[in-house]
């Protein structure tokens, strides 16, 4: 067993880990954070994007030992004090339907806006080429993103 | 209908702030406790073989482990059309894949450390992996006991064979039909098999309480007949209906895959033989792959007839359906496809052969399109090529024969109102038909291609809906329904049209996914027949409380009810414009009469619906005589494609897409299904490829190697449009349209890559290579 401190949606937490176990499983299983879904569990779904010091990562693909004395940040924290504008744009433009994909979608689109407050339809389809979404075919997802970016930045 | 204030209206989805905000928790989010306990799967390695012996011993002395189940634990049969199925497998395996054990314990790791020690022994026998040699007189049985499974009374397997189902339909003289054509096209197509990918894979959890109580949590669409056959399959252990629970948590994907029972019933039955520890089970992505149900391969062999002018005289339709190991539900794509399988035409002389054979893969079922993408696809290539040959615009020939309402459907019943005609003319001016595009890249070559969508619900003649709507004392609504919203906007739709009948708005309504033990009966959520037959249970249930607030107004406030109507929340009186009693005042509390007593109470409506009207009984030698579909929904579609003639690599450009949804309850929503349909058609035709050794082992169980589409692989542009030509017994007139909207992709595909490079591919997926070759191959010619 080993003890790591992590800050998760910025709130400092120790969880005792066993050198072996996926960030991805520490975080739902022990840290009661189910917003990262495991769609693959080998990198290609990006539905367990979680944000790892403000940079998009794919939580199945982490050991959670490699995480100890950073930051995390799940879609759970971005809702904390109300949605961001991609989520709200999410919502108005019927970016999701099922939903299982959001999650990982939000936390991608995060980590553009922050870096890219205006970004064009071709980064944003870059940036979100990681995330498979079964439902929607795309284009309300990018529309979303879009017009998140309308009245200046995100949040 | 202009001044509805609800239905057809964009409004955004109920479950929305719950979906973006983390706060829909799946059924794998869901938490079971310390007490739960994890299973690892045994698995088939051989696609065909006698199980010689199983032995679990060293597995059950890993320290750790709690049990270990074969298919003795369990000899019971189950199947949704057919009982052709077994919980574990027992005497024999029919696929690699195939569910041989489950180990059990509390750790994970564990489980699967100890299946690895679960030793079978096999005496291999010949596998079948292609439904063509299934279907030969001498094929090894897969069955052996077919005759004797119990199925629907519409379903004809013949015993000592590998049909687990023959579905004819006849009209008229073929031979006639063929003699008074000028031009007759015969040609194979082949369209293999698919995955339905859902991002969330299956999960279930089942917990049988210390009194014996079972309760499943599912990622399923079907939560009542899971109940169902839940309780038919565990029967002898001792369980009844009213013994089992399913509680459908939201699901995230479904498309067919999630419908009936598959992997379900390893947690409902593990969970009886460990009393108080909830059994989680969880199919991995690669096990989601390879022992999930899949969608039916098929190979089509098709001959048409046309006269000069481009009429129609007689199709001769022969489908034989690879539906693997098992045709529980697979069965019924093939029936339906048996009576539908003339598309949106009319032909005056018909003759169908569906065939459902078995094979030694994966078990396949029910697949959002049932069926109609797969025999579509030959279908409209076909017609474009009998177009080219008379020399006739491929839309003309389309307007020409797209069947009407009134026309006599193949099995003899006539076709419903239907806006196919409008929803042509609409795709053909979005699309500028018969406008060449010319690519500026000397290396490319733009063709476009058009197609017609249709299809029906594929139900029992009995499959209905139920709901009820109960009002809170501040006069908001729940609606208990148990349809399942997989992403297609039911919870939404559902509180549109309580809000229309009823005048609370949908901010104040709340509709959740089922718990049968709670919630009312629904048969399933597949078939896109949800809107409809839900719908009409959800605008009875609210009609059936309207009349109950009514009849209490007139007890107590002395009003005729025949005067009292809904307006804005309030009940109003049209002889007494003075009078308005807010819903909120009386709907739990009833209304103080002057001595101080109550009239009233709470307000719970109820409703049902069930389609009256059909009945599956018809000649099994022509499908004459019954009434299997509710009605069909019909649209068109093009697209504008770019092909690299080097490479092959193709791009959609701009897509159009009309469905005649009746009534569209929520635009936005149906707009919303015609994206994300028509790209996951496109994936079936573009990226997807299955592939299987000749040992019948899946070789690409992962989205590496099994690719779909990302956000880089979608049309520059689609362009959805909406045609409402009523549905008479529809909810506001709605029909279904979710599954319609991928059917047309594979056709378009082909038909476009005839225009813009005149190479005609017969055998999907058309990937980018295939075309590539077969173009260099017709440069060469
Ligand atoms: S679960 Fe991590 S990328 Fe799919
Ligand atoms: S909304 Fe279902 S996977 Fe994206």
């Amino acid at each position: 067993m080993h003890k790591i401190k992590i800050t998760l949606n910025n709130e400092k937490r120790l969880v005792d880990i066993e050198p072996h176990e996926i960030l991805l499983d520490v975080l739902r299983e022990k840290l009661g954070v189910k917003s990262p879904k495991c769609g693959c569990d080998r990198g290609d779904c990006g539905s367990c994007s979680v944000l790892l010091n403000g940079k998009s990562v794919r939580s199945c693909l982490i050991l959670a030992v490699e995480v100890d004395g950073q930051e995390i940040v799940t879609v759970e924290g971005i809702s904390k004090d109300g949605l961001s504008k991609v989520q709200e744009s999410m919502i108005d433009n019927n970016a999701f339907q099922c939903g299982f994909c959001a999650p990982g979608v939000i936390i991608s689109a995060t980590e553009l806006l922050n870096n890219n407050p205006h970004p064009t339809r071709e980064e944003i389809k870059e940036a979100l080429s990681g995330n498979l979404c079964r439902c929607t075919g795309y284009l309300p997802i990018l529309e979303a993103v879009e017009n998140a970016t309308k009245e200046g930045n995100n949040e | 209908m202009s001044d509805l204030k609800f239905v057809g209206k964009p409004i955004v989805r109920i479950d929305g702030k719950e979906k973006v905000s983390g706060a829909t928790h799946f059924t794998d989010d869901l938490e079971y406790g310390s007490n739960l306990l994890y299973t690892a799967l045994v698995e088939s390695t051989e696609a065909h073989a006698l199980i010689k012996h199983i032995d679990i011993s060293e597995a059950q002395r890993f320290p750790g482990v709690i049990a270990v189940f074969t298919g003795k634990d369990f000899p019971y049969k189950f199947g949704l059309y057919m009982k052709d199925r077994y919980i574990f497998a027992m005497d024999r395996v029919r696929f690699v894949g195939e569910q041989i054990a489950a180990v059990v314990s509390r750790d994970k790791r564990i489980a699967e450390r100890a299946a690895k020690l679960v030793k079978v022994e096999y005496e291999a026998l010949p596998a079948l992996l292609d439904q063509m040699e299934a279907l030969k007189k001498d094929a090894t049985l897969i069955h052996l006991d077919l005759g004797d499974y119990i199925h629907v009374p519409w379903f004809f397997p013949q015993a000592k064979t590998n049909i687990a189902h023959w579905r004819k339909t006849r009209r008229g003289d073929i031979k006639k039909g063929f003699a008074e054509a000028d031009y007759i096209l015969e040609d194979t197509y082949s369209v293999p098999r698919y995955s339905h990918c859902p991002i969330e894979t299956h999960a279930a959890v089942g917990l049988c309480d210390l009194s014996g109580r079972l309760t499943v949590w599912a990622s399923s669409q079907s939560p009542h007949t899971q109940r169902n056959l839940f309780a038919e399959a565990l029967a002898p252990l001792g369980f009844t209906h009213k013994d089992i629970r399913v509680i459908a948590p939201p699901i995230g994907g479904g498309f067919g895959g999630k419908a009936g029972v598959s992997m379900e019933i390893l947690a409902a039955a593990m969970a009886t033989k460990l009393r108080g520890n909830p059994v989680q089970v969880i199919w991995s992505r690669e096990r989601e792959f390879y022992n999930t149900s899949q969608r039916l391969g098929v190979i089509a062999k098709l001959k048409i007839g046309a006269k000069k002018d481009g009429t129609f005289t007689a199709i001769d339709h022969r489908l034989y359906w690879d539906a693997g190991a098992s045709a529980e539900y697979g069965a019924n794509v093939v029936n339906a496809i048996g009576l539908s399988a003339t598309g949106p035409y009319r032909f005056p002389i018909i003759f169908i052969d569906s065939v459902c054979l078995y094979t030694n893969l994966p078990p396949c079922g029910a697949y959002r399109g049932f069926g109609y993408s797969e025999f579509m696809f030959g279908l409209e290539s076909h017609i474009d090529r009998i177009a080219a040959y008379l020399k006739l615009d491929p839309v003309a020939i389309r307007k020409k024969n797209a069947i009407k309402e009134g026309d006599i459907l193949a099995y003899g019943v006539p076709m419903n109102p239907s806006g196919l005609h409008k929803a042509i003319e609409a795709v053909e001016k979005e699309i500028e038909w018969g406008k060449k595009v010319k690519s500026d890249d000397p290396h490319k070559a733009i063709g476009k291609g058009f197609s017609l969508i249709w299809k029906a619900p594929a139900m029992p003649p009995n499959a209905s809906s139920a709901a009820f709507v109960k009002f809170s004392e501040d006069g908001s609504l729940n609606i208990l329904v148990s349809g399942m919203d997989m992403g297609q906007g039911f919870l939404t739709v559902m509180a549109q049209i309580a809000a229309e009948i009823l005048t609370v708005p949908v901010s104040k309504i709340r509709t959740e996914n089922p718990d049968t033990d709670r919630n009312p009966y629904e048969w399933q959520t597949v078939a896109s027949h949800v809107t409809w037959s839900c719908g009409n249970a959800v605008k009875n249930a609210a009609i059936n409380a309207r009349d109950q607030i009514f009849e209490v107004i007139e007890r107590a406030c002395v009003l005729p009810k025949e005067q009292l109507y809904l307006e804005d929340e309030k009940v109003k009186c049209k002889t007494k414009p003075d009078f308005e009693l807010p819903l909120k005042d009386f709907v739990i509390n009833g209304i103080q009469a002057k001595d101080g007593t109550f009239r009233g109470g709470p307000i719970l409506g109820k409703g049902i619906f069930m389609p009256e009207f059909t009945s599956a009984y018809s000649d099994p030698e022509t499908s004459q005589g019954g009434h299997p579909n509710v009605h069909y929904t019909v649209g068109a579609a093009a697209i504008i494609l770019e092909v690299d003639k080097d490479t092959g690599k193709m791009h959609v450009k701009k897509a159009v897409e009309a469905i005649d949804a009746g009534k569209a309850i929520n635009p936005d929503l149906v707009k919303g299904q015609i994206t994300g349909g028509l790209l996951q058609g496109l994936s079936t035709v573009l990226y997807e490829d299955i592939r299987y050794d000749d040992k019948g082992k899946l070789l690409n169980p992962n989205f590496t190697d099994y690719k779909i589409p990302t956000a880089k692989d979608i049309p520059d542009e689609i362009v959805p449009i909406i045609i409402e030509v009523p549905q008479p017994d529809g909810p506001f007139g709605a029909r279904g349209v979710g599954e319609h909207t991928m059917i047309p992709a594979a056709p378009m595909i082909a038909n476009a890559l005839q225009d813009a490079l005149e190479i005609r591919v017969k055998t999907m997926p058309i990937t980018q290579e295939k075309v590539a070759l077969t173009y260099l191959k017709n440069k060469e010619k």
